[in-house]
This record gives structure tokens, sequence and C-alpha cells, in this order.
């Protein structure tokens, strides 16, 4: 309790009801401009087609739609507003030259059909980011058509069962790591895979032994995240590379952590065949309330025909161009190219780091990682004691004998101004505490968390109550969630 | 660099914290040999005004400027100023997935209204928060559809937007789900003794676009009555969402699979989109990605939370209906501004004009060339069949500052010199002039070319 005023305090939140409570039978929000060609009879034009009634949607001035959505807004927590420290999440900051120059109008407007000619400079903002991102992965070809870390991994599973395919036998078995994201067996079932479980060893790495045991011919490849959900280096990579490929299968890597190793090391120089990133997470394009992201899919060149068509390329005349022409090809993954204002985005971010910029990044979100490892020790159990990269997972053990557990110390750390980590993930930790500060945290703003989570801590011990009703100073507590899920009730109704 | 917080002094004092003699010391776990000892080969660090300089050549080099006729699942509407003002404020832009809803409540109240008007405008009781886009979409429906009825196979109409088709295509592949295809009338519809022949005892369900790729506007109704009859379910994809304000919405689907683009998201060469699918409410535990639900707190006051979790791929893993996790959160907010802007009265008026400048449009080009299926109630789109390949009449609009109708010879090979307009309520009458002008003058040169060969071939045969 005793620090708690030096990040956050109260100040006044409105109230606003929903938009459809607001509405009132002539309000508007638009004008059109005059109709410069005839009127026409809809009746006439649409027959039975004609809709005669838009039901409840609402009508309101322009001001009330200001005021709902700027007191909306001040409901949420940011980036903007202080540490996020999501693991596994990378909340970096956005930065704002990204929203400007992806709003530019050629940009912005450009429609995905037009002719090549006339779009060459979106093509090139295409081809140069693909450049770079195969060479900070080490890979040999990529994608941009995926439109989220998900759809990446669907993307790069329907390519390795292509190739498994082409090899005569697309194979029965993902292997996936009992620290894994959800996503990772989510989409193996999606491609027709099934998934078999990899238990880590004691030092929440992959146990190469159980890895020998369970690679087989039936085992198309190893869904891998490196540095893993325990921000754990996997340290004997080129080992689990080298198992996999003995039997044909394939490497896949998760990039959801390639923040601790962009300028580092690369992962296509360690053995992985094909990968995903996440430009919403790594390369700063926000985040937004949950997506739009960006998925973009890295491979070796022996998968490079499987790549979802079309790709880019560079035409005789020396202009860029879309092949579509590739009978490997797993197909289209997504209309058009992709989440194209996120490669903006995510190049601007490239640019503004340049070689040197992107290195010091990734330094800075390792060192900030480890000096809230460091400055939190000992008032959370920290269940692996391995060294850790860009991210840590601590464990509610201590704070569990009273009764707190990793969701309540959650919701405490909302009232000392902070975001709350990721909680009770991974699995394979019970009572996971899993912080990742990205490298946009100050010395000071660390140094605050670390005094509210050992002040948390202190409080478990004091008063444990204060905790278990936390959050205090929002403006809804604690919701039942169960209620909602019992009986849903997904939009709004007249009363 | 200037996104980093911290001073070489700040460094020095967390390593000696940390106690570590430098930061190498922090990356000691990955083996010496996979060490990149180099700088990445990528461009130099850059000033934030060179940033801007460079993309703003992009831009320059990506066809700024022009009267544009292109539509085929993407369309240029007014985008209200209001929205880029909204959801750039910080707390909505650099905000995660709402999982903490004591501080998400203005992410989630937002997505619970953008669920509910969904609902008001597609006739369906449950919207989700969100999908990709209209093409995932449509294969996110379609595998719904496999869930619900247990059947495994999909008729497709041909007049489904052929890159949905594709991605739906690559989504059933490795399912082994048999994917087929049905024809389209003379009036651009759905041909439905086609459909009658298609649908089997395995078929999950029929995929249909309304209005669809060749802007006629469905019989939804006799489609799903076929589809019905066979025990298969009828998904409906939504691409152009403003036709929703004067055209009457697919009541009959079981699920709609929609891209609401046109709600106010620009067009940005392909993406970001909204895709979003509603349905029935028993349906909705196999509906994927996320949704929000209302409830209270500890106090009885009204609040939101993201729910129904069980279906998705952190709770479930493999057994999950989607490994959608990410979704479009912040182009789902621009298009609940958009509804919010336009809303009941709005959204119908915005409607008329887009089809007042079509109905003008496809009256004058029909004066000079054919405008196919005429006779098919549609909304902003029409083909125009000409005696000139559309690529050559639309290079000469290009000097005209003009994009002309996307040409279909490689989609539909069987409507010839064939291009698919559209006209919304940006299109000007005078661009609308310009373009017919044009492709009056190329149908009179061609005719008089035929005509000139005509006469040679008989004063040919004269001698």
């Amino acid at each position: 309790m005793k620090y708690m005023t030096r990040k956050a305090t109260r100040h006044v939140s409105q109230n606003e009801g929903l938009i459809f409570e607001k509405s009132g039978a002539g309000k508007a929000a638009w004008k059109l401009p005059p109709l410069d060609v005839p009127e026409v009879d809809t009746a006439k034009l649409l027959g039975p087609a004609e809709r005669k009634d838009l039901g409840n949607m609402p009508e309101v001035s322009e001001i009330e739609i200001i005021r709902h959505f700027t007191r909306l807004s001040t409901w949420n927590y940011a980036i903007d507003l202080g540490m996020y420290p999501l693991g596994s999440c990378t909340m970096k900051y956005n930065p704002r030259v990204n929203e400007v120059v992806s709003r530019l109008d050629g940009l912005a407007n450009g429609h995905p059909c037009q002719p090549e000619d006339i779009c060459q400079g979106a093509l090139r903002i295409i081809k140069i980011l693909s450049e770079c991102l195969t060479e900070i992965t080490g890979m040999e070809a990529i994608t941009l058509q995926p439109a989220a870390g998900a759809h990446g991994e669907l993307t790069g599973l329907l390519m390795v069962r292509a190739y498994q395919q082409s090899k005569g036998n697309p194979r029965k078995k993902i292997l996936i790591p009992d620290s894994a994201h959800g996503t990772n067996p989510a989409t193996a079932g999606m491609v027709g895979y099934s998934v078999e479980n990899l238990k880590s060893n004691a030092r929440g790495m992959v146990d190469t032994a159980a890895l020998t045991a369970q690679t087989n011919e039936d085992v198309a490849a190893l869904m891998l995240t490196n540095p893993n959900t325990l921000g754990i280096f996997e340290q004997e990579i080129h080992k689990i590379a080298e198992i996999m490929h003995a039997k044909g299968s394939l490497l896949y890597m998760d990039g959801a952590n390639m923040n601790a190793l962009v300028g580092k090391v690369r992962p296509g120089d360690f053995g992985v065949d094909v990968m995903h990133l996440n430009l919403h997470k790594t390369f700063s394009t926000p985040h937004g309330g949950g997506g739009p992201g960006s998925g973009p899919v890295a491979v070796k060149q022996m998968l490079e025909p499987f790549l979802p068509k079309p790709v880019v390329i560079t035409k005789p005349d020396g202009t860029l161009g879309f092949e579509y022409d590739r009978p490997m090809s797993v197909g289209r993954v997504r209309a058009f190219y992709g989440n194209f204002g996120m490669f903006v985005r995510a190049l601007a971010y490239i640019l503004a780091n340049g070689p040197d910029g992107l290195r010091q990044t990734t330094e800075d979100a390792v060192l900030n990682a480890n000096y809230i490892r460091k400055g939190i020790e000992g008032a959370y159990d920290l269940p692996y004691p391995t060294p850790t990269m860009h991210e840590v997972v601590f464990s509610d053990r201590l704070q569990a004998k009273k009764g707190v557990k990793t969701m309540d110390i959650a919701k405490r750390l909302i009232d000392y101004g902070f975001h709350p980590y990721t909680t009770a993930f991974p699995l394979i930790v019970p009572g996971a505490l899993m912080i990742e500060p990205t490298e946009s945290e100050s010395k000071e703003e660390l140094d605050l968390f670390i005094e509210a989570m050992r002040s948390i801590a202190e409080e478990v011990e004091e008063d444990p109550k204060i905790v278990l009703d936390a959050p205090h100073s929002t403006r809804v507590s604690r919701l039942d969630e169960v209620a909602a899920a019992r009986k849903p009730v997904l939009r709004w109704k007249p009363a | 660099m200037r996104y980093l917080p911290k001073s070489p002094g700040d460094r020095e004092a967390m390593l000696k914290t940390i106690g570590a003699r430098s930061i190498d010391d922090l990356f000691a776990s990955i083996p010496a040999e996979y060490r990149l000892n180099r700088d990445l080969n990528v461009p130099r660090q850059m000033a934030e005004s060179e940033i801007v300089d460079w993309f703003r050549q992009r831009s320059n080099e990506s066809g700024d400027g022009h009267a544009i006729f292109l539509g085929a699942g993407v369309y240029y509407h007014y985008r209200p100023v209001i929205i880029d003002s909204l959801i750039s404020r910080g707390e909505f832009l650099t905000a995660y997935t709402p999982y903490q809803p004591e501080i998400s409540q203005g992410t989630l109240q937002s997505i619970f209204e953008f669920q509910t008007m969904i609902c008001e405008l597609t006739g369906m009781e449950v919207a989700n928060a969100s999908m990709y886009d209209g093409s995932t979409a449509a294969a996110e429906a379609v595998m719904m559809a496999v869930r619900l009825t247990g059947r495994r196979s999909v008729v497709i109409a041909r007049s489904v937007h052929p890159e949905y088709r594709e991605v739906v295509a690559t989504y059933a592949w490795h399912q082994g789900m048999p994917v087929s295809t049905t024809g389209f009338t003379d009036s651009g519809g759905l041909d439905p003794k086609e459909l009658e022949r298609s649908i089997t005892q395995d078929t999950a369900c029929v995929l249909v676009q309304s209005p669809n790729f060749l802007g006629a506007i469905e019989d939804v109704a006799a489609v799903a009555d076929i589809a019905h009859k066979h025990g298969a379910m009828l998904v409906v994809s939504i691409a152009e969402a403003v036709s929703l304000g004067i055209v009457e919405p697919p009541r009959q689907a079981d699920i709609i699979a929609m891209e609401a683009q046109s709600f106010g998201v620009p067009p940005g060469f392909g993406g970001p989109y909204c895709g979003v699918i509603a349905t029935r409410e028993q349906f909705v535990r196999q509906l994927p990605g996320r949704l929000v639900g209302q409830t209270t707190d500890k106090n009885g006051k009204r609040g939101f939370v993201l729910t129904l979790a069980t279906r998705e791929q952190h709770i479930r893993r493999e057994k999950a209906t989607s490994n959608i996790c990410t979704n479009q959160a912040l182009i789902a907010l621009m298009v609940n501004i958009f509804m919010t802007i336009y809303g009941k009265a709005g959204l119908r008026e915005l409607a008329k004009q887009n089809l007042a400048k079509t109905a003008y449009a496809a009256e004058q080009f029909g004066i000079h060339a054919t405008v196919l299926f005429a006779n098919a109630p549609r909304f902003n789109e029409f083909v125009v069949q000409t005696s000139e390949d559309p690529y050559a009449i639309n290079s000469r609009l290009l000097g005209h500052k003009i994009l002309g109708g996307l040409p279909l010879k490689k989609l539909y090979p069987e409507l010839g010199n064939a291009a698919l307009w559209c006209c919304t309520e940006m299109t000007t009458r005078t661009a609308i002039d310009t373009a017919v002008g044009l492709v009056a003058e190329s149908e009179r040169s061609t005719r008089a070319m035929k005509e000139a060969d005509v006469r040679s071939d008989i004063e040919e045969v004269a001698r």
C-alpha cells in the first residue's frame, strides 16, 4: 500500500451508456452532397430485394459520437499510459510516424486491383520489407499474406504438409512442447494433423532424449517457440534441428518471441525451416485492442515453391509485379496480399532503427526483463532458475499459501497503475506470472513496477484481503464471467 | 535510437544491479557459433523526416488522384474524419486484447455495440468481434457449417468473389473437404437447377455471395429453400456492406460471413479489413473468434467481458473452433464508428446514392455497349461487355486519370471482353460521362474497323 500513489492516482471517470441509449429519431451525424445524377425509384430497381427498415440502428449527432468514444477510450489501459508487461505479447511503443506514413494517400487509398504499373510504390514496400525480414530471420523466402500470427501458423503448417506430401506422405503428427501457446495445437488441428505433446525437462527446455524417442516418420514437424514461453533460449537448438531433419521432419519456429533475437541471432542459422513473425509484436504495429496483426511466414528454399500465391517478383523490364502461376503453391490464405497497412508500419519501424537500433532494441528488451527478474526474485517463486531472455516467468507458490493466486496479484497491479502481466500461462508453471517488459520501458518505470510487485507481496503477507478484493480503483470491480458465459447476452436489445 | 528510453548510464547501472559484466552476459545462453557478429543487412537508421519522404515517394508511385471504377470486394466510400480522430486515441490504438476487463471497458463496450449493429444490419441473432477479412470469414463460416452438420463437402457459387473461393479451397484442401462450384444463369444469379444437381447427402453448406461478384443480388430465399431441403446450411457472403442500407439482408441464411471494409475502412492496397461472422443463437458454440458479453460486477454495475472462451484456442487448444487469436479490433472500431455516424437513416440514404449513381452509369454504358445481366436487381456493380479488349480501353482511360472496371477475362473467360464496373457515392457524373464517352469511342472505332475489314473482304472477293 505504501507505494501506491507513486505511479497512479484516481481521477474523475465519465459515465457513458450504450450508443443505442442516446439515440433519438431525427438526430444525424452525416450529410451527403447533392446527387448529380437522376434520383431513382428504389422499389422499381430492387423489387422484393428492397430493404424498408434498418431496425434499431442509432441516430446521434457528431459531438455525441466524439464524446461517446472518447469517454469509452478513457476506460482503457494502453501502452501510451504505461508499462504493459504481458508475456509473449511484446507490448512495445507504437511509433506515431508509422501511423502518418500508412495514411499517405497513395498507400491508404490504393486499390488492390489497380494495374501493376501504377502501384509500384506499394509493391516496393512489400519487396523491401520482405528482404529485411528474410535477412533478420536468416531465412530464404517469405510471404506477407497471413493476417495474424495464428494465420501465419496455419500458412506455415499448410506448407509443411504440402512439402511432406511432395515427398510422398503428408505424415500424421505435429510435436508441440507443453509450454506452447494454444494457437499451435489449434492450428495443427485445422490442418488435419494430430498433436503429440512434448514434455519439457527440469530446466524448462526441450528434452532431447524424449524428442529423439518421439520423432519418427509419422512426425511432419516440431512447432517450437524460441526463446520458449519461459523466456529460455533452447540451448540445444541445433541438436533439436538435427533430430528432426534426420527423420525427414521439419522444424517450425513460432516467432512470437523474436523480440529477444533480432540482430543477435537468426533462426535460419540455427536450423529452423519455417517460421512466422508477428509484425504487431516485434515490429511495433499497434495492437489496437486486439488487431489488426500481420503474420509473415519465412521459409528455407525447399519450401519456397509452396508459398501462398501471388508472390512479388521483379519482371524482365525491372518493374515489380505479382506472379500467380505457381503450381505447387498451397493456394491463397487471404484475399489480396495481406494486411498491407501493417507492412508500411513495420517497414517504417525498421527504417527508424537500422541495424544498430534493432540490435540495441533487443539488448534493451533482454536487459529490462533481467532487471525485473533480479528486482522481484525472492518476493516471488522462480520455478526455473535457468537464465532467461526477454521475459521471465514466476509462480504464485509463495502467495498461494495465503490463498492469493496469480490473478489476484494481477488485479492488484491495476491499482498500482500497471497493466497485469500474463496470468496462468505457460501451462507448465502452475499459477504463472509471465512478465515481458519490452525495450520501451525506462529504468524509472521498471523501478516503479518492481516496487509495486514487492509491495503487493508484502500486502499478501500483511493483509491478503486487499489483494483478493482488487482492483479497488477501477470504474468496475471484478466482473462475473461465469454469469456472462452461462446466460450469454451478446447484443443490446431495446427494453 | 529515439524510441529507447535509456541513457548509457541507466544501462550500466542496470547491468550492475543484475550482476552482469556486459550485455553479452545476458545472451550467453545462445551458443556462440550462432551469434550474429555483424550488422544486419537492412537500411541504415533514418531520421523521421527521411522516413516520411521515403514513403511519400512510394505513395506518389502508387496512383494517387484517379477517378476509380474498381470494386470487386474493395469499395471507395467516403470516410468521415472523426473515424481517424477517434481511433488515433492511444487508449484504443495501443491497447491489447481486452483480457483484463476492469481496465478494458472501452474496447469491450465498443465491440458489444459493434456486435449489436452487425446483428441489426444482417438480421442475425449473434455476431462475433471480427475475423481477419471477408475471405477468411467465408472459409471459417464454411468450416463452422461442416462442424454443425457433420457433413464434409461444400458447394460454392461461381459468382462468389474468385479470391474468396480460392481461400475457401485452401482451407478445405488439407482437411479433405470436397469443394464443387455451381454456375450462374443469364440473369447473373446462381443457377438453381445446377445447384439441385450439385447438392448431395454430404453437402454441409452452400456458399453464395449477395450482391454477388458480378453485381447481381441473389434470390437468397430460393437458394435457402434448395439448401435446406437437402439438409445443408446456407452461408451467405456479403462483400459490399453498404448494400445493407437498401438491400434486404439474407435473413434465410444460417451463417453470414461479411466483409465490412465499406464501412469506413480505407482500401489500403488490400488490408487490413474487417471480416465478421453472424449467425443464429443456436449455433453460437460453434462460432469462431472472440465474443463480448454483458455481465455485472460485484456491485451489480453493468460491464462487459470476453465470453464463451471455451470455444477458443487458449482454452481448447487442438479442439478449438478455430486457431484465431488476434483479430481486427481497431478496424472493427472504424466500422463501428462509421455505422454510428450514418445510423438508421444515413445508411439508407448513402446506399440510395450508390444505387442512383450505378443506375445512371449502367444506363449510359448500355447505350453504347452491352450491360450483362441487365435484368437482375443490383446494387453498385455491373458487367459491361465491349467489342474491344477492356485492358486496351482501360489504358486509354488511364490517360484521363480514370481507373476503369476490372477486366474479367482471366476470371470468367466465357464472358468475353467484359469488365466489372463499380460506382459509389464518390463517383462523379463527370467521371461516369468521361468513361462512357471513351467506351463509346472504342465501340465506334472497333465497329468501323470491322466494317472496313468486311468491305475489303468483299472487294477482294469481287476482284
